[in-house]
Formats: C-alpha cells, structure tokens, sequence
C-alpha cells in the first residue's frame, strides 16, 4: 500500500476545560469511506470542522499525500471538500448562479453545472431564486457541488439531513461513484450507510 | 490555468455575486439613503431653521450623518454569508480571502459608498451649504466613503457571530472613524468658505489607499475567528 | 528561544517568577511614589502662572504617558497571543485593557479637574484631551467585544485583532487630532508650558513617572497572578498553594 491519502495522528481537542477527545489516528487511503460514530456532542463536528482547516479547537498531526498538510495548503484545500450542516446557498440567487460562484472560486473548471444540478434531481429548477425551493432542494443545490468539485476528498457532516429517500439514495450512489474513481470520504451520520466499503470510528474510544 | 488567471476568475466570480446580490435586495442600499435624507432633516428641526446657522453647520452635519449611514450599512456586509453558511466557502477555497474580502468590500462601496456621495447635493440643497462647495462634498463623500466602508468590514467581522452585534459595532467602529471625518468635514468648510482643499483630499486618498491594503488583512483574520467561534 | 518562549507561557513558572519580581518591584514602586509624590507636592516651586493648581500634573502626566503606553502593551499581547497562541499573553492582554481603560479614564479625570482652576471650565476640546477620549473609546470597545462574546478563546483572538487595528489607527487619530485642533485652537488657550518646565519641577516628575510605570508592572502582575490562579484552579499545583495557604 502506498501513502494514504490522509494520515491523522494524535488529534486532540480540549474545549471549556473538558477534554473532548485525544490521541485520534486513522488513515484514509482512496476508494474508502469513514464514518465517524458517537453520541451528540462527542466532538465529530470539531474533528471534521478542524481537518478542514475551519476550527482551530482541535490540533494534531495531519499528512496530506505524505506531506504535512501546512505545506502544501493551496493543493489541500483544492483536494478536499467541506459540506457542513449549513447548506451555504444564497435564497437571492438560482441554483445556477451559487454554483457558478463556487466552480469560480474552487476553480473546478470543466464542470457541467447544469449536468450536475439535473444529477441531483433539480431538473427544471436552475433558474428559480433558491429562495423559493424547500430546504430538501436546498440540500440537493449543496450536494450538486460535490458533483463539480475536483476534490478527492468529501467531508461530510451529517449530508443525510432534510432530504428524502430518493435524496438518501441518490447520494449513496453519488459516494459509491466518488471512491470508485478513487476518491474517499470522511463523514457523520445517524444513518447506516448502504455501502460496502465504509469503515467507523468511534469517537468515544478516544476520551 | 495559471494560478494568476485562477484568481482573476475567482475575484471577478465573488464581484459578480455581490453585485447581483445587493442589486437583488435593493434596501440594503436604499435604507442609508432614506436614513441620510430623513436624519439630515431632522436638524433643521432640531438645531434652527436659520439659513446662516445651517450654511456654518452644514459639512459637519452632513459628514456625520453619511458616516452613520456608512456604519449601517456595514453591519448586514458579512451577515446572510454567515448565517447561511457561504463564510465557509469564502474561508476554504483555495485562494486568498484577502481578495474575495477585497471584491466584496468594493462592491457594497460601489452601492453604499457612492450613492451617498450622490446624494448628497439634495441633502446639500436642504441645509444650505454655499453651492460652490457641493463638488468638492461629492468628491469628499466619494473618497471618505471608501475608507469607511473598509474599517467598517473590520468591525462587521469581529460581530458577525454576536446575536447583537448593532451597537457594539458602533462601539469598536466609530473611533476608527475620527480621522476621515476630522478630514472629510474640514475639506467641505474650507471649500464653503472658499478656500483650496487639495491638501484634504489627498489626505482622504491617501485613507482610501491604507484602508484598501490593510483593512482586508484585518477582516480576513476577523472573520476566520467568527467562523471558529 | 523557542524554549525560552514555551517556559514564559507555562502559568507555573510564570507564578513563581512573578512572586520574586513582586517581591523587589513593589517595594521600588511604593518608595519611588512616594519620594516624588512628596518632592512634587511640598517642596517644588509653586508654578509662577498657576500657582499651588499645576501639582496636579505629578498624577495627570504619568497615568496620560501610561495610557498610551498601555494600549501598546496591549497590543503587542494580543499579537504574541495570536501568533504563538500562548495563554499567558491572552491574560496580559485582557489585564493590561482593563487597567488602561482605567488609567484612560483616571487621565481625562485628572485633567478636567485640572482644567477648572486654569481654564475656568473642566472640559475644553483640547488635542490632548480629546485623543485621550478617543484612546477611551478604543479601550471600551475592545472590554465590550470581549464580553460581548460568549466564548471566551474566540473573544480574546477577536480583541487581539481589534486592538492590532488600533495600534496602526491610532497615530493617525493622534496626527488627525492635532491638526484639526492647529484650525479651532482659540486665542485664549495656549498651553505651552510644558516645554519649558523647570528641572525643579520636571525631576519629581520623572520620579512620579517611573514610579508609575512600576506601579503599572505591580498591577499587571497582581491582576495577572489572579487571572492565573482562577483559570488554572484545577491543576495541581494550585490546589498545593491554596492547601499551603489554608
């Protein structure tokens, strides 16, 4: 096996005095998918939010492709992509214009955003202001960014939220294709994930 | 695509997306109008009618009224980004927030900033300040806007993440803004009284200049800590 | 250096280190105050012009000097906190706003009482007076954003970066400030004195503000210590000094 394509070693968060987890390690090579696991307010949030450079709560070795991740920032913040609980799409805006700013700024160029907005189901929506969609669609504008994003790695805090079956299913399917390519994913869920390859780790073991 | 390239892409992306979005919610840049107008009118109620006493008052006024309406307008700039999550994505691609902060800044000026300086002969007009003045107020509005606006993103950062953010905004801004206003208000007297104002308005410039290097360096590590907050 | 850097953040050894310099520093501080404030107050020569009035300035010029000097020492703090994350500048930071904003506020005091006897009115919209107000504003805003925020580590970096802004504002505010004061400054007021003061006069000054520069390292370790002791309450070695001291 070569390098993985994420190496975390001795993480550790401590919050208001109160350690939330320490000395977490794991590695994630391509092709794989990690599920966080644990109770509410374990600290998966923190984990996932500081792996992607969002939160500095939380510290510790990270390697990217074998290098230290403050090394080669620019190439990491490319590779990997953060999807959080806010779905960070402008109600002013359609579907077409928030991902067109997102393709801009991550410079994923190449992307078929119209391609990617019918793959998530919003067929006949690209032009409608966001504010006008339900909260499921909203997610399903955010889900059509991992769609156009060159990112190897999706982070994904609980993506499962407010959408339907058909979304749940999409999506898998959508994490299926990624690693399939090659890709990995790191992720929290409530929900078992119906892929073969997905690995956990329990949070709570690193008290 | 080379990295310059990229870049360009992104900035003239983010420019694009502000532009729309305060072209789309209108208010945003219409309320600091109405609020410049409606605050401007009250000082003739307040004060005195007097022609002579307005005509002393009038630059001052003015200039204290617009850098309020400034300071308002400032606290929704990093808001709606925040609440709904688009802070994370200005926060995590791949190229400098300075920039994107930059573009941003420069777009709420262009629809804030300069319709003051617009403005600004009616509420002129209304409060009797010479007329020979009304240029160099414009002019003055124009580059003091911009410095205002800028250390105003800095504050609007810092609260961004405060349920109430308004007056403490107010607090840590407004002593920022004695300097332009200092400049900004003597420029608009000597030019009622007739008198040559370069010497002010190379001053606001040289604001406008600082403002636009530093305060986007300061807004970025602001905003970094909101969104970790 | 770096080791240098990593012992200094230790609140431990900051504890006992500080203890010691207490040890010599207060009682410096204390004769220092007291031979100036003495000399200044007894035995200089009344002032030609304001008579017994001026001997105010032993208070007045020391907490003015020290106001600016503190938000400089603020600043800096902050930044070290901010670059080096280290804890122990976070706490001089908060220790050294509060101080100044009351040295701040101590200097306007002062110097409005001042101004009665001389000018016949406590306020005047003097330069030095209204950069001082304005040094207050600035003080108060960086206390009311740190309590604005609920999280206390996001709330220190946030004041940090506030008072980095002050420090590049703050010359110009200054500048700003003395030249728009050049265009108002009436007839009646010149105040220029201060250029020209007497060594019999200016040597207890130069004791009072020494001595209040050392009064102001006493206060910053004492309110630092304090801050220490509560933030580290759980840690051992706390516990062993409070079983000590019981």
């Amino acid at each position: 096996m070569s390098t993985p394509l994420l190496q975390v070693d001795n993480f550790h968060c401590e919050r208001d005095d109160r350690v939330l987890f320490r000395n977490v390690h794991f590695a994630l090579n391509g092709g794989e998918i990690l599920q966080v696991v644990g109770h509410n307010g374990c600290g998966k949030t923190t984990l996932l939010r500081s792996l992607s450079g969002l939160s500095t709560y939380a510290n510790g070795n990270i390697t990217w492709r074998g290098r230290q991740v403050s090394e080669v920032m620019p190439q990491y913040r490319r590779e990997v992509l953060f999807h959080g609980h806010l779905a960070a799409v402008k109600h002013l805006l359609s579907p077409r214009e928030n991902l067109r700013w997102f393709v801009d700024i991550f410079n994923s160029d190449g992307g078929d955003i119209d391609a990617a907005l019918q793959a998530v189901g919003l067929f006949g929506y690209e032009d409608i202001p966001c504010g006008n969609l339900s909260a499921g669609q909203l997610r399903r504008v955010a889900l059509a960014r991992l769609l156009l994003s060159p990112a190897m790695l999706w982070v994904l805090d609980e993506p499962f939220t407010a959408i339907d079956v058909h979304g749940i299913a999409m999506l898998q399917e959508m994490l299926q294709q990624h690693i399939g390519k090659g890709g990995a994913v790191l992720l929290t869920s409530h929900q078992s994930i119906d892929v073969p390859e997905v690995r956990s780790l329990n949070l709570e073991m690193f008290k | 695509m080379s990295a310059q390239d990229s870049l360009m892409v992104g900035m003239w992306a983010t420019l694009r997306r502000e532009l729309t979005l305060l072209w789309r919610r209108k208010s945003d840049s219409l309320n600091p109008l109405l609020f410049l107008l409606m605050v401007s009118s009250l000082f003739p109620l307040g004060v005195s009618p007097a022609p002579d006493v307005l005509a002393l008052l009038s630059p001052g006024i003015i200039w204290v009224v617009a850098l309020l309406a400034c300071l308002l307008s400032t606290e929704s700039m990093f808001r709606s980004d925040y609440d709904d999550g688009a802070l994370e994505l200005f926060l995590l691609n791949p190229q400098p927030l300075y920039f994107h902060i930059l573009v941003k800044v420069l777009a709420h000026w262009l629809l804030t900033g300069i319709p003051l300086a617009v403005l600004s002969p009616i509420i002129a007009l209304l409060l009797n300040l010479p007329t020979e003045a009304i240029p160099i107020l414009v002019t003055s509005l124009v580059l003091g806007t911009a410095p205002l606006v800028f250390i105003g993103a800095i504050g609007a950062a810092l609260t961004v993440g405060l349920r109430r953010g308004g007056v403490l905004l107010s607090l840590i801004v407004l002593p920022l803004y004695v300097p332009v206003l200092i400049f900004g208000a003597d420029a608009v007297k000597r030019a009622a009284e007739g008198s040559p104002v370069p010497g002010q308005l190379a001053i606001l410039a040289a604001f406008f200049m600082l403002s636009f290097a530093l305060a986007p360096l300061a807004a970025a590590g602001a905003l970094k800590i909101s969104v970790d907050s | 250096m770096w080791a240098f850097f990593h012992k200094l953040g230790s609140p431990k050894w900051f504890y006992d280190i500080s203890g010691k310099i207490l040890l010599w520093l207060a009682p410096i501080t204390a004769i220092l105050l007291l031979v100036g404030a003495v000399w200044g107050l007894f035995y200089a020569p009344p002032d030609f012009k304001q008579g017994n009035s001026y001997r105010i300035i032993y208070i007045h010029v020391p907490v003015a000097v020290l106001s600016l000097s503190g938000y400089y020492i603020m600043a800096i703090a902050g930044a070290i906190h901010l670059i080096w994350k280290m804890k122990l500048a976070d706490v001089a930071m908060r220790c050294a706003a509060r101080l100044g904003a009351g040295l701040t506020f101590l200097a306007l005091f002062t110097g409005a009482v001042w101004g009665k006897p001389t000018w016949g009115t406590y306020w005047v919209w003097d330069a030095r007076i209204t950069s001082e107000l304005v040094l207050l504003f600035l003080y108060m805003g960086i206390i009311a954003l740190y309590e604005a925020y609920d999280n206390k580590v996001a709330a220190s970096r946030a004041c940090a970066v506030l008072a980095l802004v002050g420090t590049v504002n703050i010359p110009i505010i200054y500048k700003s400030v003395d030249w728009w004061y050049s265009l108002h400054q009436p007839a009646t007021i010149k105040f220029t004195e201060k250029s020209t003061i007497d060594p019999s006069m200016f040597y207890p000054l130069l004791i009072m503000i020494v001595g209040f520069y050392c009064f102001y390292g006493v206060a910053m370790l004492l309110n630092m210590r304090t801050e220490v002791l509560s933030s580290e309450r759980k840690t051992r070695w706390v516990q062993d000094i409070v079983e000590k001291s019981a």
